[in-house]
């Protein structure tokens, strides 16, 4: 997702000349496409997350379209008041682009670990929380936060992970993408579950429970119309999130039915416990311990599928 | 100038008085940097506010913002009868600036430590869009405890951003204690220079010296400039001068007409 990231921001740079691209001293060689086809539309703010916020705010006040980019967890939880103050209040165009969201960078330990990004974010007024679940999406999602009027968070992985889309989907912010159909169970994923929440579907197909995956790519605005049909629809749906179960994916739409009244799907909201990892161990060990395997996602989806007592 | 001075500060008792609202001595401490700024230093046309090449003045010390509200309305970006509604309910006018709020009003602050990360965003707009404006920024001294405020000024600095200014209403007082009892800010001056700022120290209350501070800007050794100004928390008004009490404190009818006195306003 990062490179292809990367090279959509170069593209896009080229064509426009607002875009402004802000780096906390992250990003290795990464920009260096960029950096090349636009030397003065570049700037290492060095390890100032705080000030590198209000810079791009800033920048936003005189026309730009800057891109602040870094860690995850640096680019959310560590400058929070200026992402509040000088973008959300002031409604500025200013695109959050974290790398290493959820337990992508799980071997760097908890401090790298971004298991709250969306829940802080996503309550913020005028904020747009975008979480792409592959390289594909998270060009899409860079083209079309440009668009956008006020602030947009985008939520990386890291580089590497399965392609989904064989082809651009249509894609529009707060517009969720049916992957794979299915009638018994829907998965809704946003971010770099995706895959995972692919292969947890094929395992519960192989039981015998056909399943909906979709990547619910944007988590606020919630894709309402989806909402609405998917519960009405299925026996449960099941959010798949690299996140807290407080507060991301899960907790907004959890918010969205008690606000909706009753609905015929139960909720089954997957995503990492209230608590921090302390082993060491790569995104895979992370997983498992949080029980984010496809195997345990599957039958996490099982248990919720049975009927309570 | 100091005609102004005068009006405005009495127009800061008027509204702290009338709505009840503390922070009136930290307003007091820097109108003298607000009038040279908006009487001497800015290019700026009241009848276009939101002119490309305008300077810009933001008061990251938000919570002056009766100083800024009465200097614009004195200076003519709007009707100064819209003070009389300052901090009432509905007003545009809040205790702190909010966004767009009034002509004028490049930002919304009151949380400290804001302003000059985002008036170095400006300031870099400025560059890569080859305009020639200025950005000036008023900080307090108890802003300059908050990290973000170092983190800009390493930035600027290595970016030799000659076109932004701060001006620090250096008044010796935070909001409950002496500022340097609260954290080692002396030497304040110093401490700017040796982060690659062109730093000088004025008396705050000397128009003439704040006039050729910010008159210099940019200054020709291509850096950005900081300028300590050193104030008196509560200047203007004697039995509010030099006494932290009235960071909070809001004047009586009585202590309103006593002030007005001493300004000549009676």
């Amino acid at each position: 997702m990062r490179n292809a990231f990367a090279a959509e921001l170069t593209a896009l740079a080229v064509e426009d000349p607002r875009i402004y691209l802000l780096s906390g001293d992250i990003g290795n060689q990464l920009f260096d496409k960029f950096k090349a086809a636009r030397p003065d539309r570049f700037l290492n703010c060095g390890v100032a997350e705080a000030n590198m916020i209000g810079v791009a705010a800033g920048l936003a006040l005189n026309g730009f379209r800057p891109i602040a980019y870094t860690i995850n967890a640096f680019i959310t939880t560590r400058c929070y008041e200026q992402i509040r103050v000088d973008l959300c209040y002031h409604n500025l165009p200013v695109i959050l682009v974290g790398v290493g969201g959820g337990l992508a960078y799980a071997s760097l330990g908890p401090t790298h670990h971004s298991c709250e990004d969306i829940g802080i974010l996503r309550i913020l007024p005028n904020m747009k929380v975008v979480c792409p679940g592959d390289a594909v999406e998270a060009r899409l999602a860079m083209r079309a936060a440009l668009r956008e009027p006020g602030p947009v968070y985008i939520r990386l992985g890291k580089k590497g992970e399965p392609v989904v889309h064989a082809s651009p989907p249509p894609f529009q912010l707060g517009k969720a993408i049916v992957v794979r159909e299915g009638s018994e169970v829907c998965i809704l994923s946003t971010g770099n579950t995706l895959p995972l929440a692919i292969e947890a579907g094929e395992e519960l197909n192989r039981g015998g429970v056909s399943t909906r995956v979709v990547s619910f790519h944007t988590v606020k605005p919630l894709d309402e119309g989806c909402l609405t049909e998917v519960f009405s629809r299925f026996a449960v749906v099941a959010t798949v999130e690299e996140h807290s179960r407080l507060g991301g994916l899960g907790g907004g739409i959890a918010e969205w039915m008690a606000d909706r009244g009753p609905v015929r799907a139960r909720l089954c909201r997957i995503g990492t416990p209230d608590r921090f990892l302390h082993e060491a161990g790569e995104q895979a060990h992370a997983r498992e311990a949080f029980g984010l395997t496809p195997q345990q996602v599957a039958s996490t989806i099982l248990a919720a599928r049975r009927p309570s007592a | 100038m100091d005609e102004t001075a005068r009006r405005i500060r009495g127009r800061l008792v008027d509204m702290s008085h009338r709505a009840k609202t503390p922070h009136l001595a930290s307003a007091l401490s820097c109108v003298d940097i607000l009038v040279a700024a908006y009487w001497g230093v800015l290019r700026i046309d009241p009848a276009l506010p939101q002119d490309p090449d305008r300077d810009r003045f933001i008061l990251s010390k938000g919570h002056a913002a009766t100083a800024l509200y009465a200097t614009l309305a004195q200076r003519g970006f709007f009707d100064p009868a819209l003070l009389d509604s300052f901090a009432a309910d509905g007003s545009p006018l809040a205790e702190h600036p909010a966004p767009r709020c009034a002509p004028g009003v490049e930002l919304a602050t009151g949380s400290l430590g804001h302003g000059l990360p985002v008036g170095l965003g400006i300031a870099l707009g400025c560059r890569l869009l080859h305009r020639s404006y200025r950005v000036f920024v008023v900080m307090s001294d108890g802003e300059c405890n908050e990290g973000s405020v170092w983190e800009a000024a390493l930035l600027a600095a290595a970016h030799r951003l000659d076109r932004l200014c701060i001006v620090i209403d250096y008044n010796k007082w935070q909001a409950t204690a002496r500022s340097n009892e609260t954290m080692a800010l002396s030497p304040l001056r110093e401490k700017w220079q040796a982060f690659g700022w062109e730093a000088v120290e004025v008396d705050g209350h000397d128009p003439a010296a704040l006039l050729e501070a910010m008159g210099g800007v940019p200054h020709p050794s291509g850096r950005p400039r900081a300028i300590v100004a050193h104030t008196v928390k509560g200047k203007g008004v004697s039995f509010m001068e030099d006494d932290n009490n009235w960071h909070y404190r809001v004047p009586t009818a009585e202590e309103v007409r006593r002030a007005k006195e001493e300004l000549g306003l009676a």
